[in-house]
């Protein structure tokens, strides 16, 4: 019986697998055409430029594994990141349920709040810079907005939705307003504060390539240490092509394990929701 | 009809004495006020529960009995009246709502199991939070009730897990923990089929044997209502108040053979002919479920 499951299971998994494969070749294949001939299959056209092959993006990826800037080109961005996702939980998260459990200060605080919300986090940059001594300290700062807003939306949300009958029941089984609180509110909110942190997370990177761009990378010169975003500005003016297309696949990546990573957090936090 | 007058208890031969959670409710009125239009829910409605008793609240959905059932749990405050547990004044003049409280425990409609916590947790929940025991105390007295009623191996499962039927029988046992005075259902098999809900009300009674607490039970099903009830408080429709009383005169310890007996039959049909009446209304204000 088992192995009949485990058997269909194969068949599925090898099919779905045998697709990507077939997905991710078909494009690769289609790309490497693409860039090599000035015409695509016969046909002119006219607003395809230059695109570095498929090949010649991978060869500059192998050159650049054994380059430490690139290394550290990631890991400037993900300190960025990290930076600026961590402060923002550390302060949307209090802040969320604060504003989600008391009136008075939900009156006080979300008028400011939302009309700083739509203001992109990009539009930002320029305030940043001339209000943060330093270069890094603007960029973290622009990152930790990204994520801040997402965050305490959530948090407000997820602790407002919660059900009035886990109030109404707790409160008749004898919990104090701390009790309610620290027993209904906190763990009732944790699904959302995981929703937050991972919308959040990708805002984040959005982010942080963006703001490296456009204020140049941070203090060091050169574009060693000036983060994936400046990794990939300085490869177009460089005329470095192939590494514009590596910094991005990079972005992909990091971003991908850094969701996924979330994903797994996630999941450990609300052990109630693994079964559905 | 029933304004101003109590209408009394007169189970005595069927009671054993139990000595706490009598409820009395008097006169009680609510006004629902949401934009200037005040709305009627409960209309002078007066009712006597005796310790110890299962009364079945019934009427159509909406009628405003929920209303009734969130002023003695302190939900939701009254517009005027009194309600008094065994003697004493839960809510009335100057004090509008009463004080929720671990002696009066209701089982809602959807169940009010905390999704996060597991059914040991759960259970329990009460003794902990008041600080009436240990932790390990709670989770000891907790495992010998589940244990009890039958749920065993579903202590470490979170409510998600398992089918409603047990959702709903772990939270009467969460609610016993507390040792409370009277339990409050809000139609709490309503989302059941009839198959788990006839295992249900067994389950139930069962439940009520062993602890002899008084039940305050809201129902639409006529069936559940007379195979569970000592009392039938059959309500009118929006304004709210207790159009006939029924007593059920089917000897308790019952089982579901009573089903099948003449006088559930003739029960059954002297309350339908009162209900109807009320639905009709109901229907014809256009009242919405729930």
């Amino acid at each position: 019986m088992s192995k009949g499951i485990a058997g269909i299971r194969n068949a599925l998994l090898s099919r779905t697998m045998l697709r990507a494969i077939i997905s991710v070749v078909v494009f690769l294949v289609v790309w490497e055409i693409g860039s090599r001939s000035k015409q695509w299959l016969g046909f002119t056209v006219p607003w395809v430029g230059h695109v570095p092959a498929p090949t010649a993006v991978l060869t500059a990826w192998l050159r650049l594994l054994a380059d430490l800037g690139y290394w550290q080109s990631w890991y400037m961005s993900l300190i960025r990141v990290l930076a600026g996702f961590v402060a923002a939980m550390i302060i949307g998260i209090p802040l969320g349920l604060l504003m989600a459990v008391s009136k008075t200060f939900n009156g006080i605080g979300f008028p400011t709040f939302e009309v700083l919300r739509p203001i992109p986090p990009l539009a930002w940059v320029p305030a940043s810079i001339i209000f943060w001594p330093t270069q890094e300290l603007s960029i973290a700062f622009v990152t930790f907005l990204g994520a801040f807003f997402t965050v305490v939306i959530n948090v407000v949300g997820g602790a407002k939705s919660i059900d009035v009958r886990y109030f109404q029941a707790a409160q008749a089984l004898g919990s104090s307003q701390w009790d309610i609180f620290r027993r209904i509110v906190l763990p009732g909110t944790v699904p959302s504060i995981v929703v937050g942190a991972s919308v959040g997370m990708g805002i984040t990177w959005n982010v942080v390539v963006a703001a490296e761009m456009i204020s140049g990378g941070g203090s060091q010169a050169g574009g060693s240490g000036g983060g994936l975003g400046f990794l990939i500005w300085n490869s177009y003016v460089g005329g470095s092509y192939e590494q514009i297309v590596v910094g991005m696949i990079s972005i992909g990546i990091a971003g991908y394990l850094c969701s996924e990573t979330l994903r797994r957090a996630g999941i450990v936090f609300t052990p109630w929701l693994r079964s559905r | 009809m029933m304004q101003g007058q109590a209408v009394s208890s007169s189970m005595g031969n069927k009671l054993s004495a139990v000595g706490r959670g009598a409820i009395r409710i008097e006169e009680v009125v609510k006004i629902y006020d949401p934009e200037g239009a005040a709305v009627m829910a409960v209309d002078h409605c007066s009712l006597d529960i005796a310790a110890g008793e299962i009364c079945m609240v019934v009427g159509p959905s909406g009628c405003g009995k929920t209303t009734l059932l969130n002023a003695i749990a302190g939900f939701h405050s009254i517009s005027s009246g009194r309600i008094y547990l065994d003697g004493e004044l839960l809510c009335g003049p100057g004090r509008p709502k009463a004080e929720p409280g671990a002696d009066r425990i209701v089982v809602f409609q959807n169940g009010a199991l905390f999704p996060w916590r597991t059914n040991l947790e759960n259970v329990a929940f009460g003794p902990i939070v008041q600080g009436k025991l240990s932790r390990k105390e709670a989770y000891e007295k907790a495992r010998g009730m589940m244990a009890d009623a039958g749920l065993s191996g579903t202590e470490h499962n979170f409510p998600g897990e398992i089918s409603s039927g047990v959702r709903r029988r772990v939270e009467i046992v969460r609610a016993l923990m507390n040792d409370p005075k009277v339990l409050l259902f809000d139609e709490p098999y309503r989302a059941l089929d009839s198959l788990t809900k006839s295992v249900m009300h067994e389950a139930l009674l069962e439940i009520y044997y062993k602890n002899k607490v008084t039940i305050f039970f809201i129902t639409h099903d006529l069936e559940e209502a007379i195979f569970l009830g000592h009392r039938l408080a059959i309500m009118t429709t929006r304004p709210c108040r207790p159009k006939k009383v029924l007593e059920v005169d089917i000897p308790h310890p019952r089982d579901y053979s009573v089903l099948t007996s003449p006088r559930f039959r003739e029960l059954m049909d002297e309350t339908l002919e009162a209900v109807h009446e009320e639905a009709r209304k109901a229907f014809e204000l256009g009242e919405k479920e729930g």
